[in-house]
């Protein structure tokens, strides 16, 4: 038996919207049989892992909360995955702009101002554009591949802000703790209800989604971007530069992924720690191919990859499982998601021994 | 203290070098693989969980070899049956491998780990200096030297290398030839993915006997710089790996010498040493488009679906 593509005339519409959905059942299968190879009852163990998380108010507010850097990276990286430019150092970018974000409320936590929130966040998200601005230039400039320089950006960030909370930031009445003095409460972001502790971050990255998504539906620029994704040559010829694409698409990823990081450090911890991310910014790019490149599409994706971080967590507590499940769900899930992709350009024959030819799926 | 330092330079090295030149096989054949970490912390999980429960170390470098082999397989799969992007699945491998791996190894953390004893030549040991440093060393340093020279042979003086490489720079052309791009693509993913799971046992059964998460720290994406490096050629992927290994182990005497003459470094600015080389080390080598432009495959990254 094998396996044969066959080109489609055209996109095929129907897969566009089924793969992520074929996606996800088969992570599910696949997910029954590795509980019920680790000897767990396969539907008490799903139930509790994606259903159990959804019941009560506290952990749709956890949802949120889990969902909003990965929605807010998510997005930017899109544009950025669009436009061919492979920005894998989200974690890193967040981690620079949860740092700038922070340096008021640790430098000054006496400063008791409503303009404090606005300014850490505009710094957080300077500082991770800054930081997506190194390998930027280095493309731009010198030809260095972005995949492999954000990445060791993310080693260099994480070994620097473990650097900064156990010297020159650490709270010197935290009983040799390795973290920052907490912030003042006018440097928290503040909760949405009052019923759970989900703060603006969400707000922020539904705003994020839907301006990105009108973007990329009605504007000039988004057009430019799946052009010069498409085809370097033919976005010359229309005048688009794809230098310029470069630092625009890693600019804004950036400034999205550290804007995640300030908000996470200011709304969910309080105060700055060796570890922030329980790797948001790598998880983001599961999220952002999920919802198959498409901010709205994220959105739903986000909060799916959510489930899977509270579903561990979830699961651990109450079956006994270990929380890495979860990174293997992750990780299936993208494997599936790309394979299903497959369906959305190609038609797929399984041809068998001898002339039997047999069309599976249309 | 230079022969003990060159010692754990040797140490440090091999699985970069490993790493790298099972990677340069498969860019060689034009694909791209990503997912080296993913593929070498499976080869290091599988390595020591079969080290433990035979408690051969032998089996265990077996286990690393066809874990990160197999598993190297998935990737095979996505991208050359179903065309899916190179990147994207790349990435997939290595966030399941980072997974998993911690799945399979939860049982064995913090149980001390079963070392590779080295193989010690008789009478080559005895040469002074050189003798303890080439002839007194484990079975994956060997290898790791045999397959250098073995690679070269293979892409620049073998008709099957010919073969490869032809894929690499032109998979159309090479299917016109009647050569089977698929098939040679398979087994060069799959090369790759034994070399790294090869290296990742090196991780576990030598430089550090033991199971620890995400131990493999990075070491794949910089096996992958060192291939952009290398300019795709075994031997400066020897050079490369130790150089690379140099920097890791240069770090941390230089840690202790700082200390030694009252100079405080933070220890996390030397840490990040090794990845700082790694982009320093990048932009030195890319920088000319046009070198860089007639080394890398010309297929690299590209999908291919045979016309029929």
């Amino acid at each position: 038996m094998r396996i044969e593509l066959q080109k489609r005339a055209r996109v095929s519409t129907l897969f566009s919207v089924l793969s992520p959905l074929l996606a996800l059942a088969l992570t599910l299968l696949f997910g029954a049989i590795m509980f019920w190879l680790l000897g767990k009852n396969p539907v008490s163990a799903l139930y509790s892992f994606f259903i159990e998380p959804l019941l009560e108010v506290w952990s749709l507010h956890e949802l949120a909360i889990k969902a909003a850097p990965l929605i807010l990276i998510a997005v930017g990286l899109s544009v950025c995955y669009r436009s061919n430019n492979w920005n894998i150092g989200a974690e890193g970018q967040f981690t620079i702009g949860a740092i700038t974000g922070s340096i008021l409320p640790v430098l000054y936590p006496t400063w008791h101002s409503p303009l404090i929130l606005p300014l850490m966040l505009i710094l957080g998200m300077i500082g991770g554009a800054l930081y997506a601005g190194i390998p930027a230039l280095l493309k731009t400039r010198f030809n260095t591949n972005e995949i492999l320089t954000s990445l060791m950006l993310v080693y260099i960030a994480q070994l620097y802000l473990d650097w900064l909370v156990r010297g020159p930031w650490r709270d010197p009445q935290g009983y040799n703790f390795p973290q920052t003095k907490g912030f003042q409460i006018e440097a928290v972001l503040p909760e949405i209800l009052s019923s759970g502790r989900a703060h603006w971050a969400f707000i922020f990255a539904i705003a994020a989604a839907v301006a990105l998504w009108f973007m990329m539906r009605f504007m000039l620029k988004g057009f430019e971007v799946s052009v010069l994704g498409q085809s370097e040559r033919a976005g010359r010829f229309a005048g688009f530069s794809a230098r310029r694409m470069v630092w625009f698409s890693m600019l804004l990823s950036g400034a999205l992924a550290g804007l995640a990081g300030i908000s996470e450090v200011s709304g969910s911890i309080g105060h700055v720690q060796p570890v922030i991310s329980p790797g948001y910014g790598f998880t983001a790019i599961i999220v952002a191919f999920l919802g198959r490149l498409n901010p709205l599409g994220i959105i739903a994706s986000g909060l799916v990859l959510a489930l899977t971080y509270l579903g561990g967590e979830a699961a651990q507590l109450s079956i006994g499982i270990s929380d890495k499940v979860s990174r293997v769900f992750q990780g299936l899930l993208l494997f599936f998601v790309l394979s299903c992709d497959t369906l959305i350009h190609y038609r797929v024959r399984l041809i068998f021994a001898g002339t039997k030819t047999a069309e599976v799926k249309g | 203290m230079f022969e003990a330092i060159l010692l754990t330079v040797i140490t440090a090295s091999t699985p970069l070098v490993l790493a790298a030149l099972g990677e340069l096989v498969t860019e060689r054949s034009g694909v791209l693989n990503l997912g080296v970490e993913g593929m070498m912390i499976m080869g290091a999980a599988c390595a020591f969980v079969a080290a433990q429960l035979t408690g051969s170390p032998y089996i265990g470098i077996l286990a690393g070899i066809l874990g990160g082999g197999i598993f190297s397989l998935l990737f095979g799969f996505l991208t050359l049956t179903l065309v899916a992007n190179q990147v994207a699945t790349g990435l997939a491998l290595t966030i399941l491998g980072l997974g998993l791996s911690g799945q399979i190894g939860e049982a064995f953390v913090g149980q001390p780990g079963i070392k590779l004893q080295p193989i010690v030549f008789p009478f080559l040991s005895d040469i002074p200096f050189f003798g303890r440093i080439l002839f007194r060393q484990d079975l994956i340093f060997y290898v790791s030297i045999a397959l250098v020279v073995g690679i070269n042979w293979f892409l620049f003086r073998s008709r099957t290398g010919l073969k490869l490489r032809a894929i690499g720079d032109s998979h159309a052309s090479a299917h016109a030839l009647g050569i089977n791009v698929i098939r040679t693509r398979y087994l060069a993913v799959m090369f790759g993915g034994a070399c790294a799971g090869l290296a990742g046992a090196q991780l576990s059964l030598v430089y550090t006997p033991q199971w620890v998460e995400n131990m493999s720290a990075g070491r794949g994406w910089i096996a992958l710089a060192l291939v952009v490096f290398a300019s795709w050629r075994p031997w400066r992927i020897l050079a490369g790996g130790y150089l690379f290994g140099a920097v890791g182990i240069g770090q941390l005497h230089a840690q202790i010498v700082a200390q030694n003459l009252g100079i405080v470094i933070p220890s996390q600015f030397l840490s990040a040493l090794p990845y700082a080389a790694t982009i320093v080390v990048l932009i030195i080598i890319s920088h000319n488009r046009r070198t860089t432009l007639i080394n890398t495959p010309a297929s690299l990254g590209k999908p291919f679906v045979p016309d029929r």
